[in-house]
């Protein structure tokens, strides 16, 4: 056989087995993509839209047509008078909900002990009179940063301290927690919470401070 | 561990198990081209399409075509998503003030490759890089397109098993068309729904500023979130579209979420077993693989549930209560969500870990030096454990080949797997099979942590839970799960290049040399199963599969696993 013949038949190989399925490969990706990357979710679109609005839309919080926040997101509290949520490491401020972050921190790793130590301390600075050990979810970041819940225990740490700068009873204080609290679902998924955000709208709404914050 | 965390664990081993047979029925239909309920919807769609690409149904596939098909469909989904994410700052939906992690090429071809592999390893965070545009048609569409792959894939090395003397293992076309249309899409409507329900926002909306009750401001990134967060599942992908993935509350706002997605990720691996039991004509063979599979997962469980809830010494040294109470899930809370607590953020890691998944719902670099090597074993041992959408199938029938040929060995006879030889062909596959996966792990994380480009992704943790975060990267990318320890800053040419080498090998050269297998086995005549061999479906060879996938495991990474979360355990403080 000749040199041209040898070329000419390994190229007829080539094109039989490696260009032969691109066609169909290149038609259907395209097709499924239409179906799934443009059919299926203007679908959901138009099905979140309908049924659920609220859910599509992020579970906004709206008050006197502003937009508080989210049901669902955690939101920065720092002041002693609101119940505060947990630790959040994103950048470059906490609950930064446009860039989610967990610190990532390594079990072993120093900066994750002294993160834990500081923020002990500064549980224990704004209500020194509050020698209970501290619950573990206040001082470890979430993983998303955004965390809205704080646990039960989390929450009732800090009851003295609300009641105490808000100037109301601890009573009240504590009633609002437990109607806010959440169990777990259907009795046994997940773990029990407080929102913290809906907590402290609860605060204001019915145990305010003396003057309104804002 | 409370009651209530135990009734979590064991209502989904036992949905699992549950599912497996209507589930696995399901798919022997779809496959089998037998009649389903959604056939007078779908089949004229099945027909256009075919007219429409020009593919002829009847048309069988040697496992050399199927290969190659295989290759060419993922070359063309990998080559598209470059296009799109490439392109993406001249496409609707593109957010430059917030979107602003510079689309590099080195990034947008590790994407590309790593979503039209199933990977999904994200060396991005999907709100601060990706548009809504690039999100659905491009990275969500690729997981359909991927998983879809995959299941094909899968079906046809059950179909070489069950199969005798023919060389045709099916149309790869027709399979990919009919796990997207019949499978894929139909539980990702449903799943969709139920998300949103409870939830998951699906909107293209701006991102929304909110004025927080203490006089901040907030940005709240949005999104077609639920168009993304089921197929992720179901196709066993995992990239998620926030940079926390399933930790962050939009993609997994409560507990019920977190317990479906979860479901998602198993029922179409685990129904695989059933598949094939039934298409060999040997259902109690499904049935061992699916008992083993979940014996291995609940010892997953049981470690890794153990270590996060006894949590770390440092911070009760501090002051800190982490005890376990109805107050408080207690544990290791750093990187998890109170929502799921210690025992909801474990089942996710064993779930993901095993199942060739790249999603999580907490850090998995803040677990416990001890609760988080599971996860990493998990991926070391080859996503055998339900495993990835068709992957886990022939990944877990080669661990039971190499089962077979020492039990073999033992007895002093040919080994034989359900009727089917293995020969010196099979063998070498199998054994090829083992060592690219090991080597797809370990040759890159031995040159990355000599090498600078290597250690400068070490910026958040050092030492020993560094070599963790590197090793982790590497089993991550070759079991194509796509996890990761998130410490480690990925984004760099080094490990774009890397990384996607693992992924490739992990995606194309193991189902390759599945293939081959499968065309290998059907071959060959199936012989009658007599007494005198070694019976593969009772729980006495289940206990051999287990030491053996111990032993190999063992063997591979012992060495790799001291180094790293042993060593970190044992002079923790």
């Amino acid at each position: 056989m000749t040199i041209d013949t040898a070329v000419q038949r390994q190229w007829g190989a080539v094109r039989e087995n490696l260009l032969h399925p691109l066609r169909p490969a290149i038609a259907l990706t395209a097709i499924l993509t239409l179906l799934a990357g443009v059919g299926y979710p203007l679908a959901m679109l138009a099905a979140g839209t309908l049924l659920f609005p609220q859910q599509a839309g992020g579970s906004l919080v709206k008050h006197d047509g502003r937009v508080l926040g989210s049901e669902l997101i955690g939101q920065s509290f720092a002041d002693p008078w609101y119940f505060w949520g947990r630790p959040s490491a994103t950048t470059p401020k906490p609950y930064n909900a446009a860039s989610s972050s967990g610190s990532n921190l390594g079990p072993t790793n120093p900066a994750l002990v002294e993160a834990i130590a500081a923020r002990v301390a500064a549980l224990r600075h704004v209500d020194p009179s509050n020698r209970l050990p501290v619950p573990i979810d206040l001082v470890t970041a979430s993983g998303s940063g955004l965390d809205p819940d704080v646990s039960i225990a989390g929450a009732n740490y800090q009851i003295d301290r609300v009641s105490r700068t808000r100037g109301v009873d601890r009573g009240v204080v504590a009633a609002l927690v437990e109607k806010n609290r959440m169990g777990r679902q259907f009795g046994f998924l997940g773990e029990p919470r407080v929102n913290v955000l809906r907590l402290n709208r609860d605060l204001d709404a019915r145990a305010p401070r003396g003057s309104d914050p804002r | 561990m409370t009651w209530p965390a135990f009734l979590q664990y064991a209502l989904f081993v036992v949905i699992v198990i549950g599912c497996a047979q209507p589930v696995g029925s399901y798919l022997f239909c779809v496959f089998e081209g037998e009649r389903t309920l959604l056939d007078p919807l779908l089949r004229p769609v099945e027909r256009w399409i075919y007219h429409r690409a020009a593919i002829d149904p009847q048309e069988g596939m040697n496992w050399k075509a199927y290969a190659l098909a295989f290759l060419a469909f993922s070359v063309a989904g990998t080559a598209l998503l470059l296009l799109i994410l490439m392109l993406q700052q001249h496409g609707p939906w593109f957010d430059p003030v917030n979107q602003n992690t510079p689309m590099t090429v080195d990034l947008a071809l590790n994407t590309a490759i790593s979503f039209a592999t199933t990977t999904t390893w994200q060396a991005y965070g999907g709100e601060t890089t990706m548009s809504y545009f690039s999100q659905i048609v491009g990275l969500a569409a690729q997981n359909f397109l991927a998983g879809a792959a995959g299941l094909a894939v899968g079906i046809a090395f059950i179909r070489g098993i069950a199969r005798n003397e023919t060389r045709l293992l099916g149309n790869f076309w027709v399979d990919v068309t009919r796990a997207t249309l019949w499978v894929l899409v139909p539980l990702s409507v449903i799943g969709g729904l139920l998300l949103i329900w409870q939830g998951v926002p699906m909107n293209f909306a701006a991102y929304t500023t909110a004025h927080g009750l203490e006089g901040g401001t907030q940005l709240i990134a949005q999104g077609p979130v639920a168009a993304l967060e089921v197929i992720k599942n179901f196709g066993t992908n995992g990239g998620g579209f926030f940079n926390v993935n399933a930790a962050h509350p939009f993609e997994n706002p409560t507990p019920l979420t977190n317990f479906l997605e979860l479901l998602m990720i198993v029922v179409l691996p685990a129904g695989l077993t059933y598949t094939f039991g039934r298409m060999i004509g040997r259902p109690s063979q499904g049935w061992m693989i699916l008992g083993v599979m979940t014996l291995l997962f609940a010892g997953g469980l049981g470690v890794a549930g153990w270590a996060e809830q006894s949590g770390s010494p440092a911070p009760v040294a501090l002051g800190v209560d982490s005890q376990a109470s109805a107050a408080k899930s207690g544990g290791n809370m750093e990187g998890k969500e109170v929502r799921f607590g210690v025992h909801g953020s474990v089942l996710a890691a064993v779930v993901t870990s095993n199942g060739a998944t790249g999603s999580y719902n907490s850090m998995h670099d803040s677990f416990t030096p001890l609760g988080g090597m599971v996860p990493m074993v998990n991926m070391m041992l080859g996503e055998i454990v339900y495993g990835g959408l068709g992957a886990g199938i022939y990944s877990m029938v080669i661990m039971i080949l190499v089962t077979v040929f020492l039990g073999g060995l033992m007895v002093g006879q040919t080994p034989h797997f359900v009727g089917k030889q293995l020969t010196t062909r099979e063998m070498k596959l199998v054994v090829f099979y083992i060592i690219a996966g090991s080597a797809a792990i370990l040759l890159p994380t031995m040159i990355a942590v000599v090498s600078p480009a290597g250690l400068a992704g070490l910026t958040t943790n050092h030492g020993v839970h560094g070599f963790s975060e590197i090793l982790f990267a590497y089993a991550s990318s070759a079991a194509n799960n796509g996890q990761n320890f998130a410490g480690l800053n990925a984004n760099s040419v080094f490990y774009n290049v890397s990384t996607a080498f693992s992924m490739l090998i992990g995606r194309f050269v193991l189902a390759g040399l599945a293939l081959a297998l499968a065309g290998a086995f059907a071959e060959q005549k199936r012989r009658p199963i007599t007494s005198g061999h070694l019976p593969t479906d009772t729980p006495l060879f289940g206990a051999l599969l287990i030491a053996t996938i111990i032993i190999l495991g063992g063997l591979s990474f012992l060495p790799t696993l001291a180094l790293g979360p042993v060593a970190e355990q044992v002079t923790r403080h």
